[in-house]
């Protein structure tokens, strides 16, 4: 194994993580050329620069972790699609150039994480390099525009061009974002995108209408727009966070919990852990969205709970060298201490079903007993995730060998006709020997 | 407010008809040419109603109405103010009477006027706003949202008096309630300047602008509301499989949970020290999972490793919990709940001062818990009893100051018993023979081998 893991070492041009590198060059060779522009042509209107670029810096130190390891700074990016939109500040035109608006965006930014640095959490490159870049788009498209005598006496023209140039921005972000993480993830593209959109709608709605805002109420109300318009975002920001907050401690504590089972000596130690982390790669793998990836991790986590409810625990805790019967009935029973909580219903309905083969097989004729209208009322397509990784696990428990995990796959095949569902057991190979060659 | 008195319908007639009159007394100084403005606030008027969010128990619900009615007052004017707050009427939220419906549709109607008076009286400027309006109209418009705040509560206060002598079966516990819903409105009520001030830029599409951050807010809020909720349930239903075990423990988590609460508000502990002695109490015995059945439930006495197995109960707690995000106190307390003040506990033996606050709390709770409730050996003690019991170990077992905390709170709001156990004939055989919570019968352990 030694020699292969030469092989295996990778430049760092050929790392995963290679769209990444090439936004962060991008905004930043963006960067140097608007800063260097900047610094020829000088500061335009450096009052507003100033207010703005504090604006952005605010924004940044009060950076917000959302679920699903998303960072999002709404009020630094509301702050500096603001300045790229801006037309007028009381009397006085905004004459400023696109390259300034960069420049000042990246400085507020730059400025805003050195807190976060100086209390070690590092930045990420990424996720800054992207809100630059769509600022950026936003700014070269629309400073050009903002002197135009039409631009300037239109309100109608005005509101429509910005508006759509706000979502504009917010598209290319979710864009951005979600090519990030097929990179970061192995999530599809298509999947990916449509997750960004939906979990960041209400923000970036928030975020796009805060920008106009400000842009428009600077017109009458000069810099103090800026304050006023902030408050809305502070406020969801605030809840966000604890939102945030709460539901890490919920995955922790249902993490926890799972391990009662094992503690409890029903279950190998890290069995719900690895079972849950291969659960959730399938999963992804086979295209499923976030929201249901969330309960096919909590399933899973949770999938052997069910045993605390049995008077003597099952010998190692592997489930499927018990009788069919007692695995339903743990099932069952899981099922029902999930149901309790009566905020997990569909959790229950996957942790129920998990035991349950792909396709019924009739006793007497020995053919496949579908469902006679054609829609085979089978398991979820999470429990029938859960069963191939529950099984796999079982068999190949904390070890690393990849032999052993290539026998283990080959069982699991050897049973798609009946037991396992063919498309989660080609998935679960595919993430398995992924996982081998990068734990060589 | 099903059966209103006649007092009652007699103040909500009354409201009506001065809402009534001074809308049809307006004509003589109202803007005609603003009617697409009234249109639209009165739009943004229903989409706030039909929004409201709900006071629980009582018929008070607060919505960005607010907004819409002040930003009347200072574009429209007095009439026209009136004439949006007479939107109200077409709120879509279902719900309120109508008889509700008419005295919202009144009180808001006058509430908008009497605030679109004020404006004009401190000498604010009608109409669309410019550069030159700020700073000056700042003055004008507070007196006019703090108006437009008193006589909104004035008038529902008026018919919530009414409605209560009727009824009094309703009961007031809004003290707290009331300063926010004070301070919320009056932050709806500066939008309302707001969109006034973008009116001159934008015009109609204001309201829109300004409602969607507001909006956003609001649903952020609600995301985190709901998420605890469900995080509750799912504490709550997981600690209940930890129990489901045992018969005669079922449901002392919650109870234990319950008891440290209100110890923990007795002494006057801060709101989110609260919260996390919460979720201590209802995984306080997490670990005896890691015990096994056969000791727990055993009925004679118990070999010095068995009786080590109880004593490590609290750690294997820890060690379970140990990476949920709660505050160090709450893994503390969850730890420690089985020291002694006089150093005599497990699992160290800790003395005083040494254990901390949170595991002193839980111990109060927990042995309270388990002398109440019944157990295989006895039936369930009378809380009197128990009480006396708590204070004879006060000092050695337990700390004074939170037993007399919990006596007090005991005392004022009482303690809900658990139910006796009714047994199924085959729990019979698991039924455990001690209690390692209950101090008066410790466990019983052989000297020597």
């Amino acid at each position: 194994m030694t020699e292969r893991r030469h092989e295996l070492r990778r430049y760092p041009w050929q790392v995963r993580d290679s769209g990444q590198l090439l936004i962060v060059v991008a905004a930043g060779v963006w960067l140097v050329a608007s800063v260097a522009q900047t610094a020829a042509d000088g500061v335009t209107g450096p009052r507003i620069a100033i207010a703005f670029g504090a604006l952005i810096a605010f924004g940044e130190v009060l950076r917000l972790n959302l679920p699903g390891d998303r960072e999002s700074a709404p009020i630094g990016l509301a702050g500096a699609l603001a300045y790229a939109l801006l037309i007028q500040v009381g009397h006085h035109q905004a004459q400023h150039s696109a390259h300034q608006v960069v420049t000042v965006t990246a400085i507020g930014m730059i400025v805003g994480a050195l807190p976060h640095l100086a209390v070690g959490r590092p930045a990420r490159l990424s996720g800054m390099a992207v809100r630059l870049l769509c600022v950026a788009c936003v700014a070269y498209i629309f400073r050009p525009l903002a002197g135009n005598a039409a631009v300037v006496r239109d309100a109608g023209l005005a509101f429509s061009l910005m508006t759509s140039l706000a979502i504009a921005a917010l598209l290319l972000e979710a864009v951005l974002t979600a090519l990030l993480r097929v990179d970061e993830q192995r999530a599809r593209f298509k999947v990916a995108l449509v997750d960004e959109m939906r979990l960041q709608l209400p923000l970036g709605a928030a975020v796009g209408a805060s920008a106009l805002l400000i842009a428009f109420a600077a017109e009458v109300m000069g810099l103090a727009a800026l304050a006023v318009f902030t408050a809305p975002l502070l406020v969801t920001q605030v809840a966000l966070r604890r939102y945030a907050g709460i539901r890490a401690t919920y995955l922790q504590t249902v993490r926890a919990l799972a391990k009662i089972t094992e503690i409890g000596g029903y279950v190998e130690p890290g069995h719900s852990e690895r079972v849950s982390r291969l659960a959730v790669a399938v999963g992804r793998e086979l295209g499923i969205h976030e929201p249901q990836l969330l309960e096919l991790e909590y399933a899973a986590l949770m999938h052997d709970i069910g045993q605390l409810s049995l008077r003597d625990p099952i010998t190692g805790g592997a489930t499927i060298f018990v009788s069919p019967q007692d695995q339903q009935r743990i099932a069952a029973l899981g099922a029902d201490v999930i149901q309790q909580a009566q905020v997990l219903g569909s959790v229950a309905e996957i942790v129920r079903r998990q035991n349950e083969p792909y396709r019924d097989i009739d006793p007497a004729t020995g053919g496949y007993l579908d469902h006679p209208d054609g829609k085979r009322d089978g398991p979820p397509l999470s429990s029938r995730i859960i069963k191939a990784a529950n099984a796999f696990d079982d068999m190949v428990g904390s070890s690393l060998d990849p032999g052993r995990a290539a026998a283990a796959v080959h069982q699991l095949r050897l049973d798609t006709a009946r037991e396992y569902d063919p498309e989660a057991v080609e998935a679960l190979s595919r993430v398995v020997n992924r996982r081998s060659v990068i734990q060589m | 407010m099903a059966r209103l008195s006649w007092a009652a319908r007699l103040y909500v007639a009354a409201v009506l008809a001065v809402a009534a009159a001074v809308i049809a007394w307006g004509p003589f100084t109202f803007p005609w040419n603003s009617w697409r403005d009234i249109a639209i606030l009165g739009l943004l008027l229903v989409v706030s109603e039909s929004t409201a969010t709900r006071l629980s128990p009582g018929n008070l619900s607060w919505s960005a109405s607010t907004t819409a009615t002040l930003a009347a007052a200072v574009l429209v004017g007095p009439v026209g103010a009136a004439l949006v707050g007479a939107f109200t009427i077409f709120s879509l939220r279902r719900g309120p009477s109508p008889a509700q419906r008419a005295f919202n549709t009144g009180m808001m109607a006058l509430t908008a006027y009497v605030s679109g008076r004020v404006f004009v009286v401190m000498h604010g400027h009608v109409g669309a706003l410019n550069v030159n309006s700020f700073p000056g109209i700042i003055g004008p418009f507070a007196v006019a949202a703090l108006a437009h705040v008193v006589v909104n509560y004035a008038l529902v206060g008026g018919v919530l008096w009414l409605a209560r002598n009727a009824e009094a079966t309703t009961r007031t516990s809004q003290g707290g309630m009331s300063a926010r819903l004070l301070f919320s409105d009056l932050g709806y009520g500066a939008f309302g300047l707001l969109i006034a001030a973008l009116w001159t830029v934008v015009g109609p599409f204001a309201p829109l602008l300004v409602l969607i951050p507001l909006f956003v807010a609001r649903w952020a809020v609600a995301q985190f509301a709901e998420q605890q909720r469900a995080y509750e349930a799912t504490v709550g239903a997981l600690c209940q499989a930890v129990e489901t075990k045992d018969f005669y423990t079922r449901g002392h988590s919650d109870r234990v949970s319950r008891g440290s609460v209100m110890i923990a508000r007795e002494i006057g502990m801060r709101g989110d020290r609260v919260e996390a002695i919460r979720y201590a109490g209802m995984l306080h015995d997490v670990g005896k999972l890691g015990v096994p059945t056969m000791v727990l439930q055993k009925t004679g006495k118990l070999t010095e490793e068995e009786y080590a197995a109880i004593q490590l109960h609290p750690m294997r707690g820890l060690d379970i919990v140990r990476e949920i995000g709660f505050l160090d106190e709450a893994l503390a307390g969850i730890m420690h709940h089985h020291e002694r003040i006089d150093g005599r506990g497990y699992p160290m033996g800790l003395a005083g001062d040494e254990i901390p606050e949170f595991a002193r709390v839980l111990a109060v709770a927990d042995a309270f818990d388990s002398m109440t409730s019944t157990r295989s050996y006895r039936g369930a003690r009378p809380t009197d009893e128990a009480i006396a019991e708590l204070r004879k170990w006060a000092g050695t077992q337990f700390d004074p100051a939170f037993v007399d905390a919990f006596v007090a709170a005991i005392k004022r709001d009482g303690w809900q018993r658990p139910e006796p156990p009714v047994l199924a004939a085959d729990e019979l055989a698991t039924v455990p023979a001690q209690d390692h919570d209950d101090p008066s019968a410790p466990l019983r352990v052989i000297d020597s081998l």
